[in-house]
């Protein structure tokens, strides 16, 4: 399809997490790998805002890492508007990096404290070659008054803002260099909520004014909720379930989806019933056989340990879930 | 009613500096009922924390109470002398901390750092506090507790380390455990077995919990009563269910306006503009007058108090105040 901006396929990444060859050799031990995330594919269309959410270890960051090329898949393809993504050739790599950019979660680290912030917010546009000369410092008053700082804000230094004002500075300079995609790797996590909100509505008028396309990444439900029109839950690595955000809270396929929503603590006061949540995320370096989840599942059948389920298609999208098979939608119908 | 467990009256925290000396908490007071959940929220830097450090004697120097006076069940704890505080401390008032890491020694096994504790402040011995401690484990819902006692600090994930710590915490039978931020370091799925966890523990063992954190939603689900910071500040402060669903004060309006929910599909979240003051730049009158969609001429001048409201609620609002004298006139 033409509208389709991003597509992954296959994403795999194995860290190689042995210990040194020595210890190997006397200790018989053999090598270790760490599957930070393991066959997820998703598409992502042009002007949507497309969500990954999961707990600490679930590969987020692994996959935004990866789609911004800062780190190289195992197996996998990432197309970009109907481009591969080469990583053997830096030529065709930056022609393509100016179309993206990536905003961190930590405003305290991901600005250079050196850096005056007008070459903070200009680095993206000299290093593309964008603009020359004193059309830069315009640019770059132009772009802090888009994100509500003021021009005369250029000339300070990072330490002389606050959390929240530090995280409008690096949405500035991921604008710089007009991207039509970015990758947001948790962007309020760090914030008080008062200047989260202030944060995501930033997001949405930007994205209304430019047509972006956002990938977000987040451990928050509400914030995710708030923000995407699709959204896919990762487990251990795997994409369990991708579908529709209202779809996706009001439905949930997965028994982690669904467990991961009732472990929200709910601020309507609704007394809803929620199911116990057990157990925690197991080392991801000796996962599970089968469905990873199935130690922890309350649903689960012998099948979930035997073997990994597929990807079965629900009414907006997937949910790799043993529970979905279609003879078994067959054998409750009786 | 009954006389409250705690007792906070007009707590003033400065922190002399060589620029002058900055008030972070500026005549907070509350009570916590016997038996009560009390949340206490705010943003980073409204003095939470610092509120539950002035309770057990553990301000960091040179902060320090300048003024007011804290009551424990008809005693006062703020002027008590070193020794006398220790003994208060984990014997009567319990914490359970943000990182539990930190609060728990890396070097020692979890049985020897709860059988010290349950031994400072029980006469018991180091059988019977053992037995004691191996309970206490298997009652926060650490499998193979007999077992796992042994066991460092290290040996245990995220989750089950602050089960440990809650344990600890409990280990004297506190008639109050103060919880600081303790799920904040932790994934949703495990954050919502530990509110369970320690929810449960408190009731059954009637202990108050006075209960720091910035997360509204795990105020709403455990709290009783909550109260809102702002800049050192009471904001309001009443039952749960009116604060989140009524908030009389602007600031904890804009709050839960500009908290993303669940349920609801709100195109923009309702945003308080700026941020909070820091300490050597609190505006003259209410703290939170620059940033107040409702701001009169008034609150540039005084200081507004916390004022009584109908069903137990306070707020520290001058529209309050006017609004009271309209209907007294009327």
């Amino acid at each position: 399809m033409a509208d389709v901006l991003l597509s992954v396929e296959g994403l795999t990444r194995r860290f190689d997490v042995s210990k040194p060859w020595l210890n190997r050799v006397i200790e018989r031990e053999e090598r270790q790998f760490l599957t930070a995330s393991e066959n997820v594919s998703f598409e992502i269309k042009r002007g949507e805002t497309f969500a990954l959410v999961g707990e600490s270890g679930s590969g987020k960051s692994t996959i935004a890492k990866m789609i911004v090329g800062l780190l190289e898949p195992s197996a996998g393809v990432i197309r970009f508007d109907g481009q591969q993504m080469d990583f053997a050739s830096g030529a065709a790599m930056r022609t393509l990096r100016r179309r993206f950019q990536m905003i961190f979660q930590d405003p305290f680290a991901s600005l250079n404290p050196r850096w005056r912030v007008e070459d903070i917010i200009a680095e993206p546009i000299r290093t593309f070659g964008l603009l020359r000369g004193a059309e830069i410092s315009k640019e770059v008053g132009r772009l802090l008054d888009l994100v509500g700082l003021s021009a005369a804000d250029g000339a300070k230094f990072p330490h002389e803002f606050s959390g929240g004002q530090r995280q409008r500075i690096a949405i500035a300079r991921a604008l710089s260099s007009k991207p039509e995609f970015i990758v947001c790797d948790e962007p309020t996590s760090a914030l008080d909520v008062s200047v989260q909100a202030q944060i995501l509505n930033l997001m949405r008028d930007l994205q209304d004014e430019f047509g972006l396309t956002y990938l977000l990444i987040s451990h928050d439900l509400s914030v995710v909720r708030h923000m995407a029109n699709r959204i896919g839950v990762l487990y251990l690595g795997r994409l369990v379930e991708v579908a529709e955000s209202k779809r996706l809270f009001t439905d949930p396929q997965h028994p982690y989806t669904r467990m991961l929503l009732d472990a929200v603590p709910d601020l309507a006061l609704s007394g809803r019933r929620r199911m116990p949540v057990t157990g925690e995320i197991p080392n991801p370096i000796n996962p599970p056989s089968g469905c990873t989840f199935h130690p922890r599942c309350p649903k689960v059948m012998d099948i979930c340990k035997a073997s990994n389920p597929p990807d079965y298609p629900t009414s907006t999208g997937t949910a790799a879930c043993h529970l979905l098979a279609p003879q078994e939608v067959a054998s409750t119908g009786r | 009613m009954a006389a409250p467990l705690l007792s906070v009256r007009d707590l003033i925290v400065e922190f002399p500096t060589r620029r002058g000396t900055l008030r972070a908490l500026d005549r907070v007071s509350f009570d916590i009922a016997e038996g009560e959940v009390l949340g206490m929220v705010g943003e980073s830097g409204a003095g939470k924390s610092l509120t539950g450090a002035a309770i057990i004697g553990l301000l960091e120097p040179p902060g320090r109470i300048a003024g007011g006076e804290i009551w424990l069940r008809g005693e006062r704890i703020d002027n008590l002398p070193r020794e006398k505080m220790r003994r208060v401390r984990g014997r009567r008032i319990g914490m359970v901390f943000q990182d539990p890491l930190t609060s728990l020694n890396p070097l020692y096994t979890v049985a020897e750092q709860l059988i010290e504790t349950i031994r400072t402040h029980m006469d018991l011995s180091e059988k019977e506090a053992r037995a004691r401690a191996v309970g206490l484990l298997d009652r926060v819902g650490i499998p193979a507790a007999a077992r796992r006692i042994d066991d460092y600090p290290h040996h245990f994930s995220g989750g089950m380390r602050q089960r440990v710590v809650i344990a600890l915490a409990l280990a004297a039978e506190p008639e109050l455990v103060i919880a600081d931020e303790p799920t904040t370091a932790l994934d949703v799925s495990v954050q919502a077995q530990i509110i369970d966890v320690l929810k449960e523990i408190c009731a059954e063992r009637g202990a108050s919990v006075m209960l720091i954190t910035h997360d509204m939603g795990v105020i709403a689900e455990t709290a009783d009563r909550v109260a809102v910071l702002y800049a050192g500040r009471l904001a309001e402060i009443g039952p749960v269910r009116d604060v989140i669903q009524a908030a009389e004060h602007p600031y904890t309006a804009g709050l839960m306006g500009s908290i993303p929910t669940l349920t609801q599909t709100a195109e923009r979240l309702t945003q308080i503009p700026g941020s909070m003051p820091r300490l050597n730049a609190i505006p003259q009158g209410c703290a939170f007058n620059p940033r107040c969609p409702k701001v009169f001429e008034r609150c540039y001048r005084d200081q507004p108090n916390l004022i009584a409201r109908a069903d137990g609620r306070h707020v520290s609002c001058w529209l309050y105040d006017a609004q009271e004298k309209e209907v007294s006139h009327g």
